[in-house]
């Protein structure tokens, strides 16, 4: 295949959506219908890497499609850091669709065409979001995320699942409307443009009170991102199939949060602008309480998946925090801790679902003496757990590293201590599971009879190995992560 | 023939309507209401042609030369108008017979279609005319037709709510006629373009004043401007669905028009928004019509009321739209009328279609909707979602210009109003989608079947239309923004 760069984009946005099609029409074979949803993303990694090898040579793309009010198109191009975003998304919607199919047949789900088909969606959606070229088509495909992932979250169709549901798209829906949007027409209203650009959009001698209410309206409005209070949609969307939540709830919708703050951050208000704005120093507060709150509630939660969720939250915070501090060291860390934290959360995401589905225990007080059933699942979420932390040998050390040099740079050291806190707090809430697992001398609350390994299914353990296999990989190998991250500021004046 | 199409316009349902009486036939008259409906849609869409390309046609009646004689005038504003009203129309008669036979009598359906052309001859001879007390004259046919219409439906109910709507809109009529005989008085002349040159000779009077606080009032009180609103709930709720489908899409939009027009044309921009409060007053009664409206509407048990209260909260954007002043603003309340006019036809159309199946429009009947008329359910929630202003729908059009007029007069806390006022469409539209998709069927009930294809395709037209719209804006934006630049030309 041997297209051109313009085209490959359109594809990497197109596949997913026609591949729902496919899906749809094949919903009564499930053998045929998980064959298309797997032929389509290796065609889709296969495209964006492509893409990745293209940008590394320094080429850019631009791919025009429609003018929907004059002057506001939606149009796509592609940067280092939507680059790296479409290429953990793609990469990930693979890994999942093999963990997907293991735990959703086990899990004898119902509505599977469905679940795939708003899978397929949702990926869609990102990889316009990771390709806009301006905030309008960005936030055009950010609805769309929030749209066809509420389906998956209600997918059980229980009074539990509405509630939840309810909960997910009452705070999206109404953040993205009422503050994203204002945000967004205000943003055209003072710069006159929405287009990405390098150093930001805002003249010099804008309105500092203005544009710092308009920051504002950013970070509340970008729900996706989960800074308290906005961020009880998270654990509300913890109803979903676990594989929704280990790609969309981990991964892509929260990823496209913070990817939307970092984008507009960096290429919206520009460094500069936003180190001097009268609101960033709240708004860095704000961030830091979220990761610290976040980490004490995640203490106490006794299901898994719901002290993931609160994990989550407090680990958007270091990404939103490092945006805010408003210097290359912050940028850097917060992009690579998209990935960092990609890879170690859907571990341990994956981890849930696997004991879930051969266990059936959620709950982490059930959960002692389970590595001794499920030695490899426990040894993963070790390592996961670990990247989570920030310790060698594992991928978000380095992520953590500069996201702590970017507080230094910016002198925040009450940020400094919180990043430190938390990263203690981590270890409180994560560690004491695989720990127990191992060295408790009872499964669950009963006495250990013996010791008889079950696994999860054989698809959802591969995908296990590959992801916690990626955590040590970034640890030892993180130059590609590296290039691509400091390649988001290149070019800045 | 092209000379003439202004007049084409409104005689072909005028004349269409008593040779329905001839027909008899039920399926015949429909057809034929349906070729006539279709030949206005056809020249509504060759006038806007030639008004954008050519300018203001200007069309003498019997030859008499303004302003001694009738004058039609089809300014940019008004060929906007025809179009999105026999559009509608056309595209609702198309359900107009399957839907018909389930909820009004068979010796009735002649006089259906005859009620429904006329009011529909009202409504584009409203919009055509260039002569006030011909506006007037319309009105009444447009009403009466209504009010009949209205009173067809099945409920008894019915009856009692046409009866609210022919008091009220009386009333609202006869304010207008008082002012446009108080402008007559003054000036001598009846003709719109007329009177916008003697008006300012004698604006500072306090019978021109008296006239245009009459003629506010009247057409507020048509166009259902909260707290003028009351007759319109029921009215919406108890027609047959056609009737509400046509209605909810049209009628209003036509009041509006009215309203724009005496206040830019007629009484000139300048004095209208000087003389009244009108900018205050439009945007604190458009406002608390959207957070009224709209907290009533999450309360209501019968989804046609939901959608009926949800039509005077779009009223109030559309008002706060024109509180402005401003081009912009204008503009955003043009485009609103067009992609209102979408969303609603599509809405009601499809509760038509659930009224078909179940026989009723409560919200408890339904349950797990969702799976037995999935396309009809679709088709509402794409509909909800443009309702809500979701990207790639109208609705998102309408809400991104609408705010960019506010922004523009540095009205901030209103603009954040407006979105806040929106989430409660979110929560009412969602109370219909949980229901509908997540309560299992009730126990003992037979489940229904997909509306019959009558129903699917002109639904599925609008709600593409919706999206459509919403993506390729050329031409309602164009439209709408030169319309809005015309009306300031002439008062700049």
């Amino acid at each position: 295949m041997n297209f051109s760069l313009e085209v490959m984009l359109q594809l990497a946005i197109v596949i997913p959506l026609l591949t729902t099609f496919g899906i749809i029409a094949a919903g009564k074979y499930p053998n045929i219908r998980e064959s298309i949803t797997i032929t389509a993303s290796i065609i889709l990694l296969y495209i964006v890497i492509n893409l990745y090898q293209n940008i590394l040579l320094g080429e850019t793309v631009n791919v025009f499609w429609w003018e929907i009010i004059p002057d506001l198109a939606i149009s796509f191009s592609i940067e280092p850091l939507g680059m790296l975003f479409a290429l953990i998304a793609s990469f990930l919607w693979l890994i999942t669709t093999f963990y997907a199919i293991g735990y959703m047949r086990s899990h004898e789900e119902e509505n599977q065409t469905r679940f795939y088909t708003c899978f397929a969606l949702a990926i869609g959606a990102v990889m316009g979001i990771a390709f806009s070229d301006n905030l309008f088509t960005l936030f055009i495909f950010y609805e769309v995320l929030t749209l066809s992932t509420y389906p998956l979250v209600t997918h059980s169709g229980t009074e539990k699942a509405k509630q939840g549901g309810r909960v997910y798209l009452g705070i999206l829906l109404s953040t993205s409307i009422a503050f994203f949007l204002l945000a967004i027409v205000g943003t055209w209203f003072v710069a006159g443009t929405l287009d990405f650009k390098q150093g930001g959009i805002f003249d010099t001698n804008v309105d500092k009170t203005v544009a710092g209410a308009l920051l504002v309206l950013f970070i509340f409005g970008i729900g996706k991102a989960a800074i308290m209070p906005f961020h009880r949609w998270l654990p509300a969307a913890m109803v979903a199939p676990t594989p929704v939540s280990a790609l969309l709830h981990a991964v892509a919708v929260v990823k496209a949060g913070v990817f939307t703050i970092l984008k507009v951050c960096v290429f919206i208000f520009g460094l500069d602008l936003l180190a001097v704005l009268p609101t960033t120093q709240f708004l860095l507060y704000l961030a830091g309480a979220s990761v610290l709150l976040a980490s004490i509630v995640a203490m106490r939660q006794d299901n898994l998946k719901a002290r993931l969720a609160y994990s989550t939250i407090s680990q958007l915070g270091y990404i939103t925090m490092g945006a805010l501090l408003a210097n290359s060291s912050g940028v850097l860390g917060s992009s690579m801790h998209i990935a960092t934290h990609a890879f170690g959360k859907i571990t341990l995401f994956f981890c849930a679902g696997a004991i879930l589905v051969t266990a059936h225990k959620s709950k982490i007080s059930e959960m002692r003496g389970l590595g001794k059933q499920m030695p490899l699942t426990m040894i993963a979420f070790f390592i996961a757990s670990l990247s989570i932390i920030g310790v060698p040998p594992t991928g978000g050390t380095w992520s953590k590293w500069f996201l702590v040099m970017g507080t230094m740079e910016a002198q925040q050291w009450t940020l400094m201590v919180v990043l430190m806190l938390s990263s203690l707090l981590n270890i409180a809430y994560l560690l004491p599971i695989p720990y127990h697992a191992f060295f408790s001398n009872t499964l669950g609350k009963e006495p250990l009879a013996q010791t008889q390994i079950k696994e999860a299914p054989w698809p959802s353990l591969l995908a296990i190995g590959i992801t916690t296999l990626g955590c040590l990989i970034l640890f030892v190998y993180p130059q590609p992560l590296f290039d691509l991250a400091s390649a988001i500021l290149a070019g800045r004046e | 023939m092209i000379a003439h199409l202004p007049i084409l316009q409104v005689i072909i349902p005028l004349m269409a309507a008593p040779l329905c009486l001839l027909l008899r036939h039920p399926k015949l008259v429909w057809l034929f209401s349906l070729l006539a409906s279709g030949l206005a849609f056809i020249v509504s869409i060759l006038l806007l042609q030639q008004v954008m390309t050519s300018g203001v046609i200007s069309y003498e009646f019997g030859g008499w030369e303004a302003p001694w004689g009738i004058e039609y005038r089809i300014d940019k504003l008004n060929a906007f108008l025809l179009l999105i009203i026999s559009a509608i129309s056309t595209v609702v008669l198309i359900a107009a017979q399957t839907s018909i036979e389930k909820e009004i009598p068979k010796e009735k359906h002649t006089l259906f279609y005859v009620l429904y052309l006329l009011s529909l001859t009202g409504m584009l001879g409203i919009v055509s005319t260039g002569d006030a007390f011909n506006v007037f004259v319309f009105l009444e046919i447009s009403s009466l037709s209504a009010y009949a219409l209205i009173a067809l439906g099945n409920d008894r109910r019915a009856l009692w709510a046409s009866f609210q709507y022919l008091i009220m809109g009386t009333i609202g009529a006869t304010f207008i006629l008082i002012g446009i005989g108080l402008m007559y008085q003054m000036t001598g002349t009846l003709n719109m373009e007329d009177l916008s040159q003697r008006l300012p000779e004698v604006e500072q009077t306090r019978t021109v004043f008296t006239a245009f606080v009459f003629v506010i009032v009247g057409v507020c009180l048509k166009l259902a401007l909260f707290p003028l609103h009351l007759w319109l709930p029921n009215a919406y709720a108890y027609a047959p669905s056609i009737v509400t489908a046509f209605l909810a899409a049209t009628a209003t939009k036509v009041a509006i028009y009215l309203l724009i027009r005496f206040t830019f044309t007629v009484f000139g921009f300048s004095f209208s928004f000087a003389t009244l409060p009108l900018e205050t007053l439009f945007l604190l009664l458009g406002l608390v019509g959207i957070f009224v409206a709209s907290s009533v509407a999450i309360y209501q048990k019968n989804v046609k009321h939901i959608f009926a209260y949800s039509s005077i909260a779009q009223v109030g954007y559309i008002i706060v739209g024109l509180s402005t002043g401003t081009v912009m603003g204008l503009t955003a309340t043009l485009l609103h009328m067009f992609n209102h006019a979408l969303m609603k036809g599509a809405i009601f159309l499809a509760l038509g279609a659930v009224v078909y199946r179940l026989g009723n429009i409560q919200l408890s009947s339904f349950h797990g909707l969702g799976r037995q008329m999935p396309l009809t359910m679709a088709a509402i929630v794409v509909g909800g979602l443009s309702l809500i202003g979701v990207p790639l729908t109208v609705g998102f059009i309408s809400k991104w210009y609408l705010l960019t007029a506010l922004l523009e007069k540095g009205w901030w806390p209103v603009a954040i109003l407006i979105l806040l006022g929106s989430l409660l469409a979110v929560i009412y539209v969602w109370r219909i989608i949980e229901v509908a998709y997540f309560k299992a069927p009730l126990v003992g009930k037979t489940p229904v079947k997909e509306a019959p294809l009558l129903f699917i395709i002109p639904i599925w037209t609008l709600i593409i239309a919706n999206i459509y719209f919403g993506i390729d804006t050329r031409l309602s934006v164009q439209v709408a923004q030169s319309a809005a630049q015309s009306l300031f030309g002439v008062s700049p």
